[in-house]
Formats: C-alpha cells, sequence, structure tokens
C-alpha cells in the first residue's frame, strides 16, 4: 500500500495545478476547496502558508501584466505568458520528479531491491544508479555489509533453565547481517524481531541441553557455536536472508542469590588443594628424613663391620662418657648397702618427667 | 475550442480520469496476496502463495479490476509472526512452567483468511488473533504430555514438532500454514516454584563443596601414609642388615638425647644416676688386677 497513493495522488495534483494553480482545487494542503487565486487578494494567502519559490514566480509574473484583480469567475487572464508559465511549472515538477526518484546513490554497504511495479526484478550494486522513475520502478535500500548486534537482554541478564535444572543468569550478544536483501524485504514480516526471537528460542533450547557447570564453564564456547548453528539453520528455514555472525555470551554466571554458596564451593576447592599440599610436604619431610637417617645407619656399619668388636666398645664407652659427664653419679659399693638418697633433690624428677614432652618419646618410637 | 482551452474543465477532466485509473489499476507488490472482491463476493486472488515460487516471477505486478465495483483486500505473503507470553503450562509431574512461545506462520489461502475472519482489512492481525488462543491450547495439550524434564533434553525438539501439528490442523480453517513454533522462554514462574529449585541448587553447592572437603582431607590422609609406609620401608631396609648393631646404635643414640648429651637442648632438671659396682661402665673401675 506504499506505492499505491502516491501513485494516483500525484497525477491528480499535475491536473489540478493546470487550471487553478498550486492553491486551487484538489490539492493537497487547501482544506477549503475549490477557490479562484485571483480573487484572492495577493497578501491573503500568507496567514496559513509559506509562500514556495513557485508562488514568488507566479506572483512576479502576474504583476508583469496588471490587470490580474479584475476578480469574478475562472477566467483566464489574456496572454500566452500565463499559458507557458504553467507548462514550465508542470514540467519542472515532473522534471524534479523524475530526477529525485530515478537516480539512487547506493552506498558502498548497501544493496538497492528493485521492483517493478511491485514485481522484483534485481538488485543494485553500489554506486549512482539509474531506474526509471518512481510510480514504476520502486528501490529500496537494504544495508548488507554492517553487522548488527542484538543483547539479549537488552539490559541486565535474564534467568535460563539448564539441563539439571539449574538457573543461570544469562546474557549474551548476537551478531549478524543481511546475506540476501531479496529474501531479507520480502520472506520475512519485521525480520529484525524475527532474528530475536530466533536467538532466544535457540539459546534456550542449547542452554536446556547442557548442564550448570557447562555453561557457567568450559563450555561457552560450545553453546555459542550451538547457538550459532540452530540460529542459522530456523532463519533458513525461514528463508529469511541473514546470516548468523556468532553469538557470544557475555555472562553466564549463578543467580545473585546464590553467589555465597558458589563461592562457598570454590573455598572448599583451595581448601582441600591446600590440604593435599600439606601433606605432600609432611610427606617429603619424613622420606627425606629416614633416608638421612638410614644412609648415616649404612656408613657407621660400614665400618663397624670391619672392627666390630673395637667399634662396638668405642661407641658405648664415648657414649657412656659424655651421657655420665653430664650426671650426678652414685656408686653403690655392696649389695646390701642402701645408699643415702638426696631425696629433697630428687622431688623435682617426677614432676620433670611429666613435664617432658610426650611426643619426642613417640616420634623416637615410630623411627624404629 | 474554448472550452478545451479552459484550464478548470481540462483540470476536472484529468482528475476524473485520474481518479478512474487509480481505481482501475492498482500495483500488487511482492509481499501482498490481494483478494478482490466483486460486490463483496470474492471472484479471485492474485499472487496468492505458492511453494517454491522465486521472487521475481510470482503474480506481482499491476493489475486491472472494475472501478467502483471491485474491492482490493490486501493480505500480507510473507512469514507473519503470532506470540504468545506468559501462558502457564502444567507438566505430567505436576511442575508448572511459565512459557512464551510464538507460532511463525504464512497465510497460503488468503481467500480462505479473509472469508474465516469476516475481515476486510488488517486480516492478518485478525490471525494471529485466532492462532494466538489455539497456540496456546496446544501448547498446554502437548507440554501436559510429557515431563517437566523432556524439555530440557533434546527431546524438545519432538515436542515442539508435536505443538506444531496440532496448531497446523486447527490453524488451517483459517488458510495458514504453520512454518515454525518455537518456545522462547521456559521458566519456573516466580515464587515458590522459582524458591524451590534456587534452594536446591543451594544445597547442591552445599554438598558439592562438603564433597571437595572430604576428598581433598582423605588424599591428603593418603598420601600421608604413604609416606609413613615409604620411610618406614627406608628404615626396614637399612637397619636389618644387623638386628643387634642396630639395637646397639640406637640405644647410644637414644641415651646420649635422653640425657642431653647429643648437643640438643638439655633436658629440664638433674639426673642423678645411681649405678651398680657390677655395671658393665664399671667393669674396669676396680683395676684388672682383680
Amino acid at each position: 500500500m506504499i506505492t499505491l497513493p502516491r501513485w494516483f495522488r500525484r497525477p491528480s495534483i499535475l491536473m489540478n495545478e493546470t487550471p487553478g494553480g498550486p492553491w486551487g482545487s484538489g490539492g493537497d494542503d487547501d482544506k477549503s476547496g475549490p477557490r479562484n487565486p485571483w480573487a484572492v487578494p495577493p497578501g491573503g494567502r500568507k496567514t496559513g502558508q509559506r509562500p514556495t519559490a513557485l508562488d514568488e514566480f507566479l506572483k512576479r509574473a502576474r504583476g508583469s501584466y496588471g490587470g490580474g484583480g479584475n476578480g469574478g469567475g475562472p477566467q483566464l487572464p489574456a496572454g500566452i505568458n500565463a499559458r507557458n508559465l504553467w507548462l514550465i511549472g508542470v514540467g519542472l515538477i515532473v522534471a524534479a520528479w523524475v530526477l529525485f526518484t530515478s537516480i539512487h546513490q547506493i552506498g558502498p554497504q548497501q544493496r538497492g531491491v528493485v521492483t517493478y511495479f511491485g514485481r522484483y526484478s534485481g538488485i543494485l550494486e553500489p554506486g549512482i544508479r539509474l531506474t526509471l522513475p518512481a510510480p514504476i520502478v520502486d528501490v529500496e535500500k537494504v544495508d548488507v555489509e554492517q553487522v548488527r548486534n542484538d543483547d539479549f537482554p537488552r539490559e541486565g541478564g535474564e534467568n535460563v533453565l539448564t539441563g539439571d535444572r539449574n538457573i543461570i543468569d544469562l546474557a549474551y550478544t548476537v551478531r549478524w547481517r543481511v546475506e540476501n536483501p531479496r529474501d531479507f524485504v520480502f520472506e520475512i514480516k519485521d525480520p529484525e524481531e524475527t532474528v530475536r526471537a530466533t536467538a532466544e528460542s535457540a539459546m534456550r533450547a542449547v542452554v536446556a541441553t547442557t548442564t550448570l557447570n557447562d555453561a557457567i564453564g568450559a563450555g561457552r564456547t560450545q553453546i555459542e557455536a550451538r547457538v550459532t548453528r540452530a540460529m542459522q539453520q530456523v532463519l533458513d528455514d525461514y528463508q529469511a536472508g541473514v546470516r548468523v555472525q556468532g553469538v557470544s555470551i557475555k555472562q553466564a554466571s549463578a543467580p545473585a542469590s546464590l553467589v555465597d554458596d558458589f563461592n562457598a564451593v570454590t573455598a572448599a576447592q583451595q581448601e582441600a588443594v591446600a590440604n593435599l599440599n600439606n601433606a605432600r610436604s609432611y610427606s617429603q619431610q619424613i622420606i627425606a628424613h629416614a633416608q638421612g637417617e638410614a644412609a648415616a645407619f649404612d656408613k657407621v656399619y660400614e665400618q663397624y663391620k670391619l672392627a666390630p668388636e673395637v667399634t662396638r666398645r668405642r661407641m658405648y664407652y664415648e657414649t657412656m662418657e659424655a651421657v655420665l659427664a653430664k650426671t650426678d653419679k652414685v656408686i653403690v659399693e655392696t649389695p646390701g648397702v642402701s645408699p643415702w638418697l638426696p631425696l629433697d633433690k630428687m622431688r623435682k624428677l617426677p614432676d620433670v618427667q611429666a613435664g617432658q614432652p610426650a611426643p619426642q618419646q613417640q616420634a623416637q618410637g615410630a623411627q624404629k | 475550442m474554448n472550452v478545451l482551452r479552459n484550464p478548470v474543465t481540462i483540470g476536472f477532466a484529468a482528475l476524473g480520469v485520474a481518479i478512474v485509473a487509480a481505481a482501475t489499476f492498482a500495483i500488487v507488490p511482492e509481499t501482498k496476496q490481494a483478494v478482490i472482491l466483486r460486490f463483496e463476493n470474492p471472484v479471485t486472488t492474485i499472487n496468492q502463495w505458492q511453494p517454491g515460487q522465486v521472487i521475481g516471477r510470482t503474480g506481482a505486478g499491476v493489475i486491472m479490476r472494475i472501478p467502483f465495483i471491485d474491492k482490493i483486500v490486501w493480505v500480507d505473503k510473507r512469514v507473519l509472526d503470532a506470540d504468545l507470553d506468559n501462558t502457564l503450562v502444567l507438566s505430567t509431574d505436576q511442575l508448572r512452567l511459565n512459557v512464551d512461545a510464538f507460532a511463525r506462520f504464512r497465510i497460503v489461502d488468503p481467500l480462505k483468511a479473509v472469508t474465516s475472519t469476516g475481515s476486510t482489512s488488517a486480516t492478518e492481525e485478525r490471525v494471529a488473533d485466532q492462532l494466538r488462543p489455539l497456540l496456546g491450547n496446544a501448547l498446554r495439550n502437548e507440554l501436559g504430555k510429557v515431563p517437566f524434564s523432556s524439555l530440557l533434553t533434546p527431546e524438545r525438539g519432538k515436542v515442539m514438532d508435536a505443538i506444531q501439528d496440532s496448531l497446523q490442523r486447527n490453524a488451517k480453517q483459517y488458510g495458514v500454514q504453520i512454518v515454525d513454533v518455537r518456545i522462547k522462554h521456559a521458566d519456573l514462574p516466580e515464587g515458590s516454584p522459582l524458591e524451590s529449585a534456587l534452594q536446591s541448587m543451594r544445597t547442591a553447592r552445599q554438598q558439592e563443596a562438603n564433597t571437595i572437603r572430604a576428598q581433598g582431607q582423605k588424599q591428603a590422609q593418603i598420601v600421608r601414609a604413604e609416606a609413613d609406609a615409604t620411610a618406614a620401608r627406608v628404615y626396614a631396609d637399612a637397619f636389618s642388615k644387623d638386628a643387634d648393631f642396630y639395637n646397639f646404635y640406637r640405644a647410644m643414640q637414644s641415651y646420649r638425647h635422653t640425657f642431653g648429651a647429643d648437643g640438643g637442648p638439655s633436658p629440664e632438671g638433674a639426673t642423678t644416676i645411681l649405678m651398680s659396682r657390677d655395671n658393665a661402665y664399671l667393669k674396669e673401675f676396680e683395676g684388672r688386677g682383680k
């Protein structure tokens, strides 16, 4: 219904202008019906409308032969001049019309979809292109190179169900462009909205088959690729003439109210790693210690084997020497004689022994 | 001659011609189908959609009709959209879902579309209005036959096909072909269903955290035990070469440690040793002479 009114409205204006002048009967702007311009005082028109260039031109032309103000009926003023002026005026309008509607400037990123009496006839490539004028040929320019970005949702994030019945907060962008301007113009009503609806349904269908951990973690790239494929397939089914360049997930996270719980999982993971690290360091220590001790024993044993008796004696005496040198000694001469014990000094001993660190003994026990 | 020269007469004549021409000729664009009504009685359709038709070789173009008698009703030829928002659906397992769906359709029989809706303007919208409740019914029926979980699996496609078939059966009377039916959103309704889903997610996270922690502890314990075992083996390998000497050697070490003679921190408190005359250390004390 776009071309039709234009097609019949325009000639009717042209026809009216011939007899009545631009402000004559049937004109688009004149609501008051047919009115004779010659009967109206020259200034009268100006209240409602701006005088156009043509108005000025005609006014001047009329002034040149003076007797226009005779009023009364629709009477053509004498002289061939007036007729010519009308013809020139109409000719100019037609020429401008043809000029404007048959020259098309198609930008480098655009294509022009040409219809000939409503029927599709071809595509105009970029450049200045000539066609037949408007009612016959109509050109619709479509931007094909520009990649369009659609954000989903338009702001924030939306809740999407995953395959394991979890909810994630999702935000993503779809990039697409027009691949086939003919299909884009003729096959789908409101193609932009169709792309949006397709994207939403494809994204949810794909997320509905992935797990929560994939969706918020490693599976993103895969989801993006699958959504791109699914969208393309659906749009091809519609013959939308659209090429989906890509889908990128801007945000895929746990719902805001669950962030603490998700963080707790991360904390637990770190705790587990820390635990394991501690165990490993203990392991290194204890093994190194064992190896050291074993090596020391081996060295001593090597020498001991060469002269067992002497070495054993030597070690015994050296040890006793070292030990006894630091302690108080009481030697009991004969069996049956009880020595006097300095009990006041010894009284401390049990306390001290009780206070001695137990783990040390245990550790030594373990070493054996 | 004078009459013909009169511009007003010419103007009115031209206007008349233009009006008749406009009423006779019409341009049918590629995007529209036209139903011609003659005294409200449909006579023909122009540029009707046909499968496999190539754009540019359709019925679009200039048509003629009988002026003032034939009336043109325009019907869109493109793929159209019927949206359905916030339909509450109950699955077989009694889970409520809030579903937004859309159907893409094409009016393939414009005459039927016009007669069935009884409208001569905005037929597409009337048809979409008729389709919406049908789509809602199809959704409720088909989704009511499957458990909720099948919406979250690849089976979803099958459910969609079933909905499309069911809708297609009902939509035929409007001269409509259903191109596609899709679910845009399938969300848990606000309130308790959403809350309980979030609650189950929360407990699942807690469970995961606890499991990870326990697993970490288990592994740490295993690592420690393995280290202890390795150490024991290293000791055993070395010391079992001569158990007797080890006993002696270790005893010496232990004495030194216990009595503070190994250079380490000296044990607290004084030690008094009572020695028998028979002590091996004192064997030489009395001299060889005895």
